[in-house]
């Protein structure tokens, strides 16, 4: 059995949709702005992939919106269109045999901004019996399982920028036990004061001003990353039940492997290189077999160059090069949500056979050794992507994805 | 002392829930029950605890679970606030 | 740990904890938010009791999974306040953010301490399903080993909510008890005359390990996690359907997995919250599944003594409910003087029963509508 995925919801700065985001990619159109949703004037950090256009009232039934952030408005959103992409009317099927498992960072922090904003400044009496679920880490897993009625087996990661990348593990994990179809991701949004400020505490931010100079990973001019909003949700199922419905499949979680750095000053290696193995050992693959790879992208030089060197570890004894890419330079870093789009982006490339470009990086790193796939879409017909992500603290995760075999072209 | 409006609580439990399940809050949502208008325990207790910063007026917790109409609700509402004044 | 004066539920079940006592160095306390104390601390012992350390740890093939509700809440409870002036300010003041401040926003930061501590270099995750997060963390750490992810597994829980955002919430909702007069009996699980849970706090993390991993090395093997389950009511965020459906199908999987049926159950922990709603729900959920043999089974609910520490609880119920495999002694339910009749189940109210303890299912119930259950066997363990 495999895992396939059916269906694809997406919520990114670069657009509201399979379709506008993907064409946005293709083109390179970075989404990268001043933030608008604040007053940012204050901060010494002003830019960020923010998601346009989305309103909420048009998207999520009236009656929600007071008790949700908007993590939870665009994921709610984002779980409707991955459903109705897979053509699964949830009415018609076991409610046991449907979960829900998403990743989470930072869980509705807008929300809970204004809530703990009512605490100071007008007394506990103010605060809503809303604050109770709304900003916490789960709040998305629940909302979902509630709106589809999805009563099988849940869960909810934490994992930084990993976390897309893990819910969907654990994901395959239940659909391995039996659990027919799981709508997994992640999601995050909190480009607010709060927020921003508990962002800009990591000191990695970039201070960059010119939008198309600010998230450079592998670039010679790398300054840091900027934040973003936004993510992606995927439906799951078995592949043999999807073949048996006729239904399209982008393609199957093929191998995942995580790890965790060891801690500074141990002499110990980092773990990404390790991350990348045990995915193609669970996958059952060569590193030959790799037909793109999707870059965690730091915007770091030191991370950067670790990266680089974990990812010439495995393919360096290649002929030809693996193509690397890091799309997520049009949208910065969406923290769960990053990792769960570029699960989707590359779901796509391999279903249309086009890997979308690396934007605004034209200087590399001299001795990189990376075949990056700069400024133009390059037409490739990749049987397998490999997606990476680092969440912050240490956590290395990689996934392998393979083309499906029914998959028109 | 203003009463307290179907009005306001029509008002109030949008801001707190959002719109009912109901063509308009008029009168003839009054005997219609939360439940069916699409407001679960937690709007009602939104609702409460608005009241009491708007109004004043305090409902006590134990009153809250037995208040199942709009009709109720501002009957109740109304009572304590009138046994407040005396 | 703040004054609880303004607050409709005024009491807690706080823990007596100085982390230096506990080994944490300056700068650890320095940039652990309480619950990350929690689980490094909890991390420290049952490493030690488990025999395993730096050196004979199998770095690559340990992970770590952690559980926790509300993450760092106390902190970033109490720099907000500092950012924003008091709540002054919407466009927060950059200048006071804490360098940890992004650590407090992503609890991921937890089970980086337990990680660096233990030395662990497998998978890490974090496992936030609210009040289920004590289950389902070990329920990862299971799963993790049974797929071959890990040989050995850090897991468990902590969480450190007495702030006060975490108390006006529940204050809100109404689910945390407003009998401030006697904090020792507040708890009420069952009781007739129950009014809602009290807030705790705490931690307990577990090493688990491959079977054939732990008699190699000739460990001492507490239970064997034989079955885990968790299902979504998908009913509401806070509410639970009386009939306790969703609860008893998670039971149900958790039983099977376990290859055991209710008749071989010998002690059932209790979500036991003490709200209304919860104890009539998990009551009607252990009728469903165990039938007649829901009256007999003792269940018991811990929280009448150490309050609802939210994610964290669900690891202090297993690490209960391995004691009582251990002792043969099932824990009571403190407070329990007049049964609720919708109660009528033998919750060993209010002392300790010494009784063959083999196999102890735990249950527990959060916010999101998650329903876990987790089978412990101590039988065969040792043999």
């Amino acid at each position: 059995m495999a895992a396939a995925v059916t269906g694809l919801g997406i919520a990114a700065p670069t657009g509201l949709g399979i379709e506008d985001c993907w064409s946005a990619m293709l083109d390179g159109r970075s989404a990268i702005r001043t933030v608008s949703r604040f007053e940012a004037e204050r901060y010494p950090v002003r830019l960020a992939g923010q998601v346009p256009d989305f309103v909420p009232s048009e998207h999520v039934p009236k009656r929600l919106l007071p008790q949700t952030d908007r993590e939870t408005r665009l994921a709610l959103m984002a779980a409707e269109w991955a459903l109705e992409d897979a053509g699964v009317d949830t009415g018609q099927r076991d409610e046991y045999d449907m979960g829900v498992i998403t990743a989470s960072t930072s869980g509705g922090f807008e929300f809970g901004q204004g809530e703990l904003q009512k605490l100071w400044s007008k007394g506990p009496g103010y605060v809503s019996a809303y604050q109770s679920f709304a900003w916490f880490y789960a709040v998305n897993t629940g909302q979902i399982s509630i709106r589809n009625g999805m009563r099988g087996p849940s869960g909810v990661l934490v994992s930084e920028q990993a976390g897309g990348l893990d819910a969907v593990a654990q994901a395959r994990g239940q659909l391995r036990r039996g659990t027919g179809l799981l709508v997994t991701g992640g999601l995050d949004a909190s480009i607010c004061p709060w927020g921003w400020v508990a962002q800009m505490a990591r000191g990695d931010m970039s201070r960059e001003r010119h939008p198309e100079r600010a998230y450079l990973p592998f670039d010679r001019a790398a300054s840091g990353y900027v934040p973003g909003e936004g993510g992606a949700v995927l439906v799951l199922e078995e592949s043999e039940a999807v073949r048996e419905r006729g239904q399209h499949s982008y393609g199957t979680i093929a191998g995942y492997g995580a790890t965790f750095d060891p801690a500074p000053g141990s002499g110990r290696q980092p773990g990404l290189r390790r991350a990348i193995e045990v995915a193609l050992a669970d996958a059952g693959m060569e590193p030959e077999e790799v037909g793109v790879v999707f870059a965690d992208g730091a915007g770091l030089p030191e991370a950067d160059m670790a990266e680089a060197l974990a990812i010439s570890a495995v393919f360096g004894a290649r002929t030809d090069p693996v193509p690397v890419t890091v799309p997520k330079t049009m949208t910065g870093r969406l923290y769960s949500g990053g990792s769960a789009l570029d699960l989707a982006i590359a779901l796509l490339c391999l279903d249309r056979g086009v890997i979308p470009p690396t934007a605004n990086v034209t200087d590399p790193v001299p001795g990189l050794r990376l075949d990056l796939v700069l400024g133009e879409p390059r037409p490739a017909e990749p049987a397998s992507a490999l997606v990476l992500a680092r969440g912050h603290g240490g956590f290395n995760s990689a996934m392998v994805l393979r083309a499906s075999d029914t998959a028109p072209h | 002392m203003q009463r307290f409006s179907n009005d306001d609580l029509g008002r109030i439990l949008r801001d707190c829930a959002g719109e009912a399940d109901a063509p308009a809050w008029d009168e003839d949502v009054l005997d219609t029950a939360f439940t069916d208008l699409g407001y679960d325990s937690i709007a009602i207790l939104e609702t409460t605890s608005r009241i009491q910063q708007e109004f004043g007026i305090r409902v006590e917790d134990e009153a809250v679970a037995d208040l199942d109409t709009p009709r109720a609700f501002l009957e109740h509402v109304n009572d304590v606030s009138a046994a407040h004044s005396e | 740990m703040f004054d609880p004066s303004p607050y409709r539920s005024q009491i807690a079940a706080e823990c007596d904890f100085d982390p230096y006592r506990e080994g944490l160095t300056r700068r650890e306390v320095g940039r652990m938010d309480r619950v990350a104390q929690f689980a490094a601390v909890s991390a420290d012992q049952c490493l030690a009791d488990s025999g395993l350390d730096a050196r004979t740890l199998p770095r690559e093939r340990t992970g770590t999974s952690v559980g926790t509700a509300v993450g760092c809440t106390m902190s970033l409870d109490h720099e907000y306040a500092v950012v924003s002036d008091e709540g002054r300010e919407w466009t927060v003041d950059p200048a006071y953010g804490v360098p940890h401040l992004f650590d407090y926003m992503v609890p991921s930061s937890i089970v980086r301490e337990v990680a660096w501590r233990s030395g662990a270099e497998g998978p890490a995750a974090v496992i936030s399903t609210g009040c289920t997060s004590g289950l389902d963390a070990v329920g990862h750490g299971a799963a993790a080993i049974r797929e071959g992810a890990a040989d050995v597994m850090l897991a468990g829980a902590a969480d450190a909510p007495i702030s006060p955002i975490t108390v006006a919430c529940f204050d809100a909702i109404k689910a945390t008890t407003p009998d401030n007069d006697e904090p020792e009996s507040a708890s009420r699980p069952f009781d007739l005359r129950r009014s809602g849970f009290v807030l705790g706090e705490g931690g307990a993390m577990f090493v688990l390990e491959e079977l054939g991993h732990a008699r190699r090395r000739g460990a001492r093997i507490y239970a064997e996690v034989a079955g885990f389950a968790t299902r979504s009511n998908a009913y509401h965020m806070t509410g639970l359907r009386p009939d306790g459906r969703e609860m008893a199908e998670a039971v149900r999987t958790a039983l099977d997995q376990a290859r055991l049926n209710t008749d071989q159950i010998d002690y059932i922990n209790a979500h036991g919250s003490g709200t209304k709603q919860n104890d009539r729900h998990e009551t009607a959920a252990v009728k469903r599944v165990f039938g007649d043999r829901a009256y007999t089974t003792p269940m018991s609910s811990l929280k009448s003594m150490v309050g609802h520490s939210l994610g964290a609880i669900g690891s202090i119920e297993i690490a209960a409910s391995v004691l009582a495999i251990r002792n043969d002694t099932v824990p009571p339910t403190a407070n329990l003087r007049e049964a609720d009749p919708e109660c009528d189940l033998d919750y060993v109210p209010l002392t300790a029963r010494e009784q063959r303890t083999d196999t102890v299912l735990s249950v527990g119930s959060g916010f999101g509508g998650f329903q876990s259950a987790l089978v412990l066997n101590g039988k065969g363990g040792e043999g």
